[in-house]
């Protein structure tokens, strides 16, 4: 067995500031917002407060919202266009399916506009499996999101896959009731998000490639990010708070935990066994398949391959098992991505918000 | 005293934080482990079955050749405690609300009968302060994509209550030393039901 990666600390899985804690946070963050509220002064960028008791069920609140993701842990996402790729994905054991319009692979070859997908499929797909259906909305698209808390999808990935329709403004998510996921580079990124309310982080890698080197590199500046604020005096955190645009008490929580406040998965390139495993030992929580699974010549075993390399990623044995389940000569091809021209890279997309 | 939390897939280290802090607070000497592997079943005292997504989490286990050690060993009286999908893996059976009847790999150690998400979607996910058999007060119940237990048969009791609708559901029940709740204690600050657990199965 590999010796954990260097930048981990104890923390990236195993917390000694419980979820509570983290909840707790943000509600304290949001304590001044609500003041403000009361006072009839507009600030919306954190979480409603809760009565002490509830005694009403009361739905989409923070903590649910955060929870969501807690549970996807360990598991693999993966992404479909149909019904028939959804009952693959739910019988390979998928945690959850992200439904598109197109495959990353295939949205990267038609080029033009890439939307959301057809409601339409997102509904029959919600109706056929047991498991979260999530989808994915352009960046800064207010309407693609409501629709798809209207009709009920489980998560929301606000997507540089697709065309993003506001370059300089990501989505208020403490908005909405259905948690977002949204992809980052580097540790300034996720936390731009997570101040916006996504409620997980991925990394970007480069999705549609097959090729996993992007989402390695992604994930190696997030960690290493991670473990140089540790060490930082609260005069230094504070200035990387304002580099990074981000409020000093989330670097502080961060710095505190070793990890993100929040679940943080892998996605971008992953098409083996072996990719998924790679990046669970670089402390992902969980991983993204795109267009590794259905633009392979064998999507069932390399979808139930890739669940077993996730969840046993620590056991030399099972990893090995689970490649032996999949033939490389029926892998994606790939893309080098190299041979990319600046302006097909996806990752860059929503960057400079 | 040795738990184990079932570690394939979901809310594991949740679990293994609140099993320290329970101990803690008990003043009891205690171990949480992370169980992957048939071997680690070996010398516990009792189990978590996390939440997660219960078909991924039978369906990995069976694959690994856990799900039958394990079933056996809680039929065995191995107690148990899961929550929400762990709940659906100790049931002795799990239908969805929309899709019905699914084979999905399970424990079964429990005569309890689910709902697999019985309270709609995740939009639908919500809090509620709810009152436990055995546990003092109020308790805050975190429903994510939650069961509901609809049935419970021979010594299976239900604990807990929740008005859904016109209805009146279970949301936690008891079998002899098997506990399960449709709830998540594991996401609140509040030990009570991880230790009303420990009490009710320490020899």
């Amino acid at each position: 067995m590999l010796p954990r990666y260097a930048p981990l600390s104890d923390n990236v899985r195993l917390y000694e500031v419980g979820f509570n804690e983290i909840v707790e946070f943000f509600y304290g963050l949001a304590e001044a917002a609500d003041r403000l509220r009361e006072e009839g002064l507009w600030f919306s960028y954190g979480p409603e407060r809760l009565p002490e008791v509830i005694e009403v069920p009361k739905t989409g609140t923070l903590r649910v919202k955060l929870g969501f993701p807690v549970y996807q842990k360990g598991g693999v996402v993966m992404d479909v266009t149909n019904v028939e790729q959804a009952q693959i994905a739910e019988d390979a054991g998928a945690v959850a399916v992200m439904v598109l319009d197109k495959l990353p692979y295939d949205v990267r070859k038609a080029g033009g506009v890439a939307r959301m997908a057809d409601v339409k499929v997102i509904e029959e797909v919600m109706n056929s499996i047991t498991i979260p259906v999530m989808a994915k909305v352009r960046i800064g698209h207010y309407y693609e999101a409501l629709i798809l808390e209207q009709i009920g999808v489980d998560m929301i990935d606000e997507s540089e896959v697709l065309t993003p329709v506001d370059e300089k403004h990501h989505i208020n998510k403490w908005l909405f009731k259905v948690p977002f996921v949204n992809g980052a580079r580097n540790l300034g990124e996720a936390l731009r998000r997570i101040a916006e309310g996504a409620a997980m982080i991925r990394t970007k890698g480069e999705a549609g490639t097959g090729n996993v080197a992007e989402a390695v590199r992604h994930m190696k500046i997030i960690m290493g990010e991670l473990w140089s604020l540790r060490g930082l005096p609260g005069e230094e955190r504070l200035r990387k708070a304002r580099e990074m645009g981000v409020p000093v008490e989330l670097v502080d929580l961060t710095a505190r935990l070793g990890r993100l406040p929040v679940v943080n998965f892998a996605a971008g390139g992953i098409a083996t066994p072996a990719d998924a495993a790679l990046m669970m030992w670089l402390g992902a929580d969980g991983i993204f398949v795109g267009s590794g699974i259905f633009k392979s010549r064998d999507p069932p075993e390399r979808a139930a391959a890739i669940v077993l390399a996730a969840s046993l990623w620590d056991d030399p044995e099972s990893v090995a098992e689970a490649q032996r389940m999949i033939s490389e000569q029926k892998s994606m091809m790939g893309i080098d991505i190299r041979k990319l021209k600046p302006e097909e890279l996806l990752q860059v997309r929503g960057a400079e918000a | 005293m040795k738990i184990g939390v079932l570690g394939l897939q979901g809310g594991v280290y949740e679990h293994v934080y609140m099993l320290r802090r329970a101990f803690q607070e008990l003043g009891w000497q205690g171990e949480a482990v992370v169980v992957k592997k048939p071997q680690h079943l070996h010398g516990l005292d009792g189990i978590i079955v996390p939440g997660g997504e219960s078909t991924t989490i039978g369906i990995v286990a069976r694959r690994i050749g856990l799900l039958e050690p394990l079933r056996d060993a809680v039929k065995e009286g191995l107690p148990a405690f899961g929550t929400c999908a762990g709940a659906v893996m100790l049931a002795a059976k799990a239908r969805d609300r929309v899709v019905g009847e699914k084979s999905q790999p399970l424990i079964g150690a429990m005569s309890i009968e689910v709902i697999r998400n019985y309270f709609g979607r995740q939009r639908e996910s919500f809090e509620v302060d709810l009152e436990v058999e055995g546990v003092e007060g109020r308790f805050r119940g975190v429903f994510i994509r939650s069961p509901a237990i609809v049935k419970a048969e021979g010594d299976a009791k239900i604990i807990s209550w929740l008005k859904s609708g016109d209805s009146l559901v279970g949301v936690a029940a008891i079998q002899g030393p098997h506990l399960a709740t449709s709830f998540h204690p594991e996401l609140t600050g509040d030990t009570r039901i991880h230790k009303l657990w420990l009490q009710n199965i320490k020899r």
